[in-house]
């Protein structure tokens, strides 16, 4: 990769152009004001004058496009390579998604146009919100939120509209797993409930006796993910669900972790009361960066009395988001959908044990699309040599050309290094990413310091976060 | 290995208490600074804030995470580092000298139920 930092202002020279515009005159408007001998300028009237000289970078077409293509080149993305970010899902996007997005019919839709004249765009929802509801078990969705965070709020209003439409209000607390994601007490907290914590077990699993305790009659709900944090199946879901209902309480789904599911098990057949879909993980959306994304909230029997959702309405969240994930839905068809959380998990477990005698591995079941390293078994450390952190080997993983895994995250491991392959890279893609991890194992143990110097090879070596923190420059 | 200094107690949430009259003066220990990493911000409450025995008083960043602090003691806040404001380095340089809250304890008895240094020294490794 080359470094390339240049801003397009930097690359002006004065006069040089790319293309010569035609003189205003051409136009009718100023060909019949100017035929009477009026300037261009008194043509115009004088609060649409610019009053500043125009600003533009004077350059050539080749100048332009080399310099988009350099900054596109200085970027890391799914289309350029291996991206096992844990806990985010980034599979292959298919680029007949991107064609039916972009197709002018639907992209150039107004969202205040007359409902007689966007009956496409309805059927899409329509049949977005029955597929979805076939996957999941859900009764109906609503396509509002424009993100996972923005659905959590959401199907956590409609758990508190539950409670209140019944007079139920003294329910407050909403119970959380400590290997959540951190979204799920924040969302809660928001909504103005109290957050209590369950331990999990030693099997990363949520521990039912230790859940006991905690319902009662001031529990408003559960929130979980599963499989969970850890990448492991919450078994004693169904024994979790009859005691939250048995308390009055609701279950509430975080879809971050659907994509091992997909078509395989149901949120609803657990006992989900109410859950987010991330259309941009699950169902394939270009994602990371801050979006766009798409968090659509399902709802079962219990809570389907709540969603009040105008279905005439212009205004449903991320309509972009939502096209790709029905042309993908569509695309795969019912029985392909079923193959991809299979696939996922397989790509996970075989990564994992492919890599168990290098890099401690906490909890040895079999997991399910992701799974958690707790650092390097051999870190390297001996006397006048620091070991290698989950951090250097993250760094180092740059320098052969693959993204990072998720690092530090979830918390429950001090060295946690959070692998997620998706189901859609070759089998030979996940052995080089096992040979490459192997081969920086070996290099640690020989000398940690290779690792503590990475990236070697990448534009930018290893930004100061610390000072970025406590110092941050938020105005130029 | 971390420092863990005999005159003080610690909770298991990794605080330590150094005990100077009815004053608690509160900071936390050099294993959860290491664990920690580079801290960034602290999220510390106001003099005259109660807090109680167990129940969060703040909250420390660093770039890894951010960290609940759970208060070792019951009582009033009477004094606040306001110097960790602008320097929450002060606690990875010398986390026994960086001292975060002082309270005034409203029942001395629960200093019973935080740990020795021998105690402590079991669950910090």
């Amino acid at each position: 990769m080359r470094y390339y930092d240049k801003l397009i202002f930097e690359l002006s020279h004065p006069g040089r152009t790319g293309y010569s515009l035609p003189s205003v005159q051409q136009y009718p408007f100023f060909a019949e004001k100017c035929s009477s001998g009026v300037a261009v300028d008194a043509a115009v009237p004088a609060n649409l004058l610019r009053k500043s000289k125009l600003e533009l970078p004077e350059v050539s077409e080749v100048d332009v496009v080399r310099h988009y293509t350099n900054l596109s080149q200085m970027n890391f993305g799914v289309d350029t390579g291996f991206y096992p970010l844990g806990s985010c899902t980034m599979k292959y996007n298919p680029k007949i998604n991107e064609e039916i997005a972009n197709h002018p019919a639907f992209a150039g839709l107004h969202p205040l146009q007359p409902a007689e004249t966007v009956k496409g765009a309805q059927a899409v929802i329509d049949g977005l919100d029955a597929a979805l509801a076939a996957i999941t078990g859900m009764k109906h969705f609503t396509f509002l939120p424009c993100a996972g965070a923005h659905g959590e709020l959401t199907g956590l209003m409609l758990m508190r509209e539950y409670h209140m439409a019944r007079n139920d209000s003294a329910r407050v607390k909403v119970i959380v797993p400590d290997s959540a994601h951190g979204t799920n007490p924040a969302s809660a907290a928001v909504c103005g409930l109290q957050i209590v914590e369950v331990k999990s077990g030693a099997d990363g699993l949520v521990d039912v006796e230790a859940l006991k305790p905690l319902l009662g009659p001031d529990v408003a709900g559960i929130m979980m993910t599963n499989p969970n944090t850890l990448g492991l199946f919450e078994r004693q879901i169904g024994e979790i669900a009859r005691l939250v209902h048995e308390c009055g309480g609701l279950l509430y789904y975080d879809g971050a972790n659907m994509n091992p599911l997909l078509g395989k098990v149901r949120p609803g057949d657990m006992g989900f009361d109410i859950m987010h879909l991330n259309l941009h993980k699950t169902f394939s959306t270009p994602h990371g960066g801050g979006g766009p994304g798409s968090g659509p909230v399902g709802v079962g029997e219990r809570v389907l009395p709540y969603l009040r959702i105008p279905q005439t309405s212009g205004f449903h969240g991320n309509f972009g988001v939502m096209l790709r994930a029905y042309a993908y839905i569509l695309m795969l068809g019912k029985q392909n959908v079923k193959m991809a959380g299979p696939l996922a998990t397989l790509s996970a477990n075989y990564i994992k044990e492919s890599l168990k005698d290098c890099y401690k591995l906490p909890i040895p079941t079999v997991c399910k699309h992701e799974f958690v390293f707790d650092g390097l078994i051999n870190d390297g450390a001996r006397e006048g040599k620091t070991g290698a952190t989950t951090l250097d080997v993250a760094k180092r993983l740059l320098d052969y050309g693959f993204h990072a895994p998720t690092i530090y995250f979830p918390l429950l491991f001090h060295q946690a290094l959070m692998i997620e392959p998706t189901e859609t890279e070759s089998l030979e893609t996940l052995d080089e990413f096992i040979a490459v991890m192997k081969k920086i194992a070996a290099e640690a143990a020989e000398d940690p310091d290779i690792l503590h110097g990475a990236p070697h090879n990448a534009p930018i070596g290893r930004p100061d976060e610390t000072a970025a923190a406590r110092n941050p420059i938020l105005k130029a | 290995m971390s420092k863990i200094l005999d005159e003080l107690l610690y909770s298991e949430s990794h605080e330590w208490v150094k005990v100077d009259g009815n004053i608690a003066i509160i900071g936390v220990s050099d294993f959860a600074q290491e664990e920690m990493g580079d801290i960034t911000y602290v999220d510390a409450p106001a003099e005259g804030d109660t807090v109680a025995k167990g129940e969060d008083f703040g909250a420390l960043e660093s770039v890894k995470a951010s960290s609940e602090l759970y208060s070792p003691v019951s009582g009033n806040v009477v004094a606040v580092n306001e110097e960790l404001e602008d320097k929450p380095e002060l606690i990875n340089e010398d986390p026994y000298g960086a001292w975060i809250i002082k309270v005034e304890m409203s029942d001395k008895s629960e200093l019973d139920t935080l740990l020795s240094a021998a105690a402590y020294a079991e669950i910090a490794q």
